[in-house]
């Protein structure tokens, strides 16, 4: 049992882990905002993995050498596609039918999920297959005891770690941040008050798109392979997270998706069926067990 | 009871068996076009069956191919590895619709299992839980080598004939219409207009959410039985999420809570799609452009999309053709 709970196994557990999160956050706000589980938002991680791929090409030339400004040019270019793709999604797809029943915003989310998948498969320039993702940081490895941490698990720690401190500081002290609580926990009442919620759900879905996109960076770094169906299974996977966390607080997203990222570190190290079907193990035990989650509190049906 | 009505939806598929047997006898249709109808039966019997969980009891189920998986390989498993039925023996009819049974009784079974989280979970959580499972039991399927793993279970006979699948969808559209008219069906329509006045007035909601997954998940799986038996494979990608999805859209395209809707979207949207498989090979091959077949689920996805940004309620609404109509409400 040594070789399954080593540090080793830990340090890629956090590693997934912090992958997961990313993804996790854009889940958990845009359901705390409007109550819609966004099944295309797997997708925008690929996006962002395609955005940083086209970025890294466009740009290796020009920066030629400096690999910090390249690195820097790559995530931006992964967070800009993947809040793009969520701005328009949500203008296009979600808006419409938002004061309609929840179950239509749910089923055209899996078409627009479904569309986004298929689209860029059947464009040529993209294309179907698998694409080897470059190496935008040359892999260093270092060697701790009997663990080999690689220079790409500080990497996606520190971007995660980076981006969370950030997004906890604008949703804790920025005005921004006030609104998007506000219309979390009333949205009648923060149209009362004169807030654009329309406004605030549009910037809530880009910063949850943007997160994704500098997750799919994390994964096709760490991970060297994209293709169009990536988002598929991480983001039921960050879905999972979100609730087992407690869908809708964002701590919780980041815990839920730890939590995960280990779990499914160890069981896939034991066994490769148990280590695909733990995700839906956990959630099925959440959902029966404690529905709310770790951090979640109890909502009342209103009736 | 008007006894001169009751047959009206009996006569209509009599009507259709002749039609279609006579065509295909003087070769106005060939095999191929008789294999599209034998999908767009089988599509029948997922769409109706779905629209049982989905559109009159209003559970959100996201893993019916999960349900036609099991009764896929439950069936296949039965006639081609255990039995080892051949076509050519007359005999092996008998065996073979038991196989087909028991799949269903297995899917029912399995079905009855989910419909338990089902109690405590609404709208878009079962949407997940059902969507999970439909991907475990993939995965099950997918690593288990005796029935061929990843590479699927091969060899099945070719059982399944027009007859067959006809018999087997007027059955399934029947047995759902009369659950539908029945005190039971009414109790599940009542769950989906509300399920808190549903409960006030003393419905059992538990009961009949469970009973639409075990009636539901047993069509599903003679489905996946018939399939097996006519495409003579069991293979764990046929069974997957887009699969369900594609059945989900034939409800939503049909009109949810209708039969009618379902059975004219089963065909209307497997014939598109082979018509798009067809029509998008052409013009690739006459264009030499790079027209790849995603573009044929690009257009499912927009259809999709579209259905619920404009016509929420689908081809149908929630009416019902006088032809399937058993008792006349009005």
């Amino acid at each position: 049992m040594g070789s399954i709970f080593s540090l080793q196994q830990i340090l890629n557990g956090l590693q997934l882990g912090s992958i997961y999160a990313l993804i996790a956050l854009g889940y958990t706000m845009v359901y705390g905002i409007v109550r819609l589980i966004n099944f295309a938002h797997g997708d925008f991680f690929m996006l962002g993995a395609y955005a940083a791929y086209g970025a890294f090409y466009m740009f290796n030339a020009l920066v030629a050498g400096r690999a910090g400004t390249l690195a820097f040019l790559v995530l931006m270019a992964a967070m800009v596609g993947g809040a793009g793709i969520a701005y328009l999604t949500n203008k296009f797809a979600y808006k419409p039918l938002r004061y309609k029943p929840k179950l239509s915003s749910l089923i055209t989310a899996i078409g627009v999920s479904m569309f986004i998948e298929y689209f860029f498969s059947a464009l040529p320039v993209i294309g179907p297959s698998y694409r080897p993702f470059p190496d935008i940081i040359v892999r260093k490895e270092i060697r701790l005891g009997n663990a080999v941490i690689s220079n790409l698990v500080i990497i996606d720690l520190a971007v995660a770690a980076i981006l969370m401190v950030g997004l906890t500081l604008l949703v804790r002290k920025t005005t921004l941040g006030k609104a998007m609580r506000a219309v979390s926990q009333d949205k009648d009442a923060a149209r009362l008050m004169g807030i654009d919620i329309e406004k605030v759900i549009s910037f809530t879905f880009m910063v949850g798109g943007a997160f994704a996109g500098a997750a799919g960076l994390l994964a096709g770094m760490t991970y060297p392979r994209i293709f169009p169906y990536m988002g598929i299974l991480p983001g039921l996977k960050a879905f999972i997270a979100a609730v087992l966390g407690g869908i809708g607080n964002i701590p919780g997203a980041m815990l839920g998706a730890y939590i995960m990222g280990i779990a499914e570190t160890f069981a896939s190290a034991y066994n490769s069926l148990i280590g695909e079907g733990i995700a839906f193990a956990i959630l099925i035990l959440v959902l029966l067990i404690r529905p709310t989650g770790l951090l979640g509190e109890k909502i009342a049906d209103k009736i | 009871m008007n006894v001169r009505k009751l047959p009206r939806f009996l006569i209509a598929v009599v009507l259709f068996y002749i039609i279609i047997e006579i065509l295909y006898k003087t070769e106005v249709l060939n095999g191929y076009l008789l294999h599209i109808i034998n999908l767009s039966l089988i599509y029948v019997i997922l769409a109706t069956s779905l629209n049982l969980i989905n559109g009159i009891t209003g559970q959100f189920s996201l893993g019916h191919m999960g349900f036609a998986a099991v009764g896929a390989y439950v069936s296949g498993s039965l006639t081609t590895l255990i039995l080892k039925l051949s076509v050519t023996n007359p005999a092996s009819m008998l065996p073979f619709l038991l196989s087909i049974i028991a799949g269903g009784v297995v899917a029912a079974f399995i079905g009855f299992l989910i419909g338990f989280p089902s109690l405590r979970l609404k709208g878009d959580y079962l949407a997940i839980v059902t969507l999970g499972f439909g991907e475990i039991i993939r995965t099950i399927f997918n690593n288990i080598d005796a029935v061929g793993g990843p590479r699927g279970l091969l060899g099945i006979p070719k059982f399944s004939n027009f007859t067959v699948i006809l018999i087997a969808a007027f059955l399934t559209v029947v047995i759902i219409r009369n659950l539908i008219e029945s005190s039971h069906g009414r109790a599940m329509l009542s769950i989906r207009e509300n399920e808190l006045a549903a409960e006030l007035v003393g419905i059992n909601t538990t009961r009949y959410k469970v009973m639409a997954f075990t009636f539901g998940a047993f069509f599903a799986g003679i489905a996946g039985g018939l399939l097996a038996h006519l495409i003579q494979l069991a293979h764990p990608t046929q069974f997957g999420f887009i699969k369900s999805v594609e059945v989900l859209i034939m409800i939503y395209a049909g009109g949810i809570g209708s039969l009618t809707g379902s059975i004219l979207a089963a065909f209307g949207l497997t014939f598109l799609s082979e018509g798009l498989r067809l029509g998008i090979r052409a013009l690739a091959d006459t264009t030499g452009l790079p027209i790849g077949g995603e573009w044929r689920m690009v257009v499912y996805a927009l259809l999709l999309i579209f259905i619920m940004l404009f016509r929420n309620e689908g081809l149908m609404g929630m009416r019902e053709s006088r032809i399937i109509k058993n008792v006349e409400v009005d």
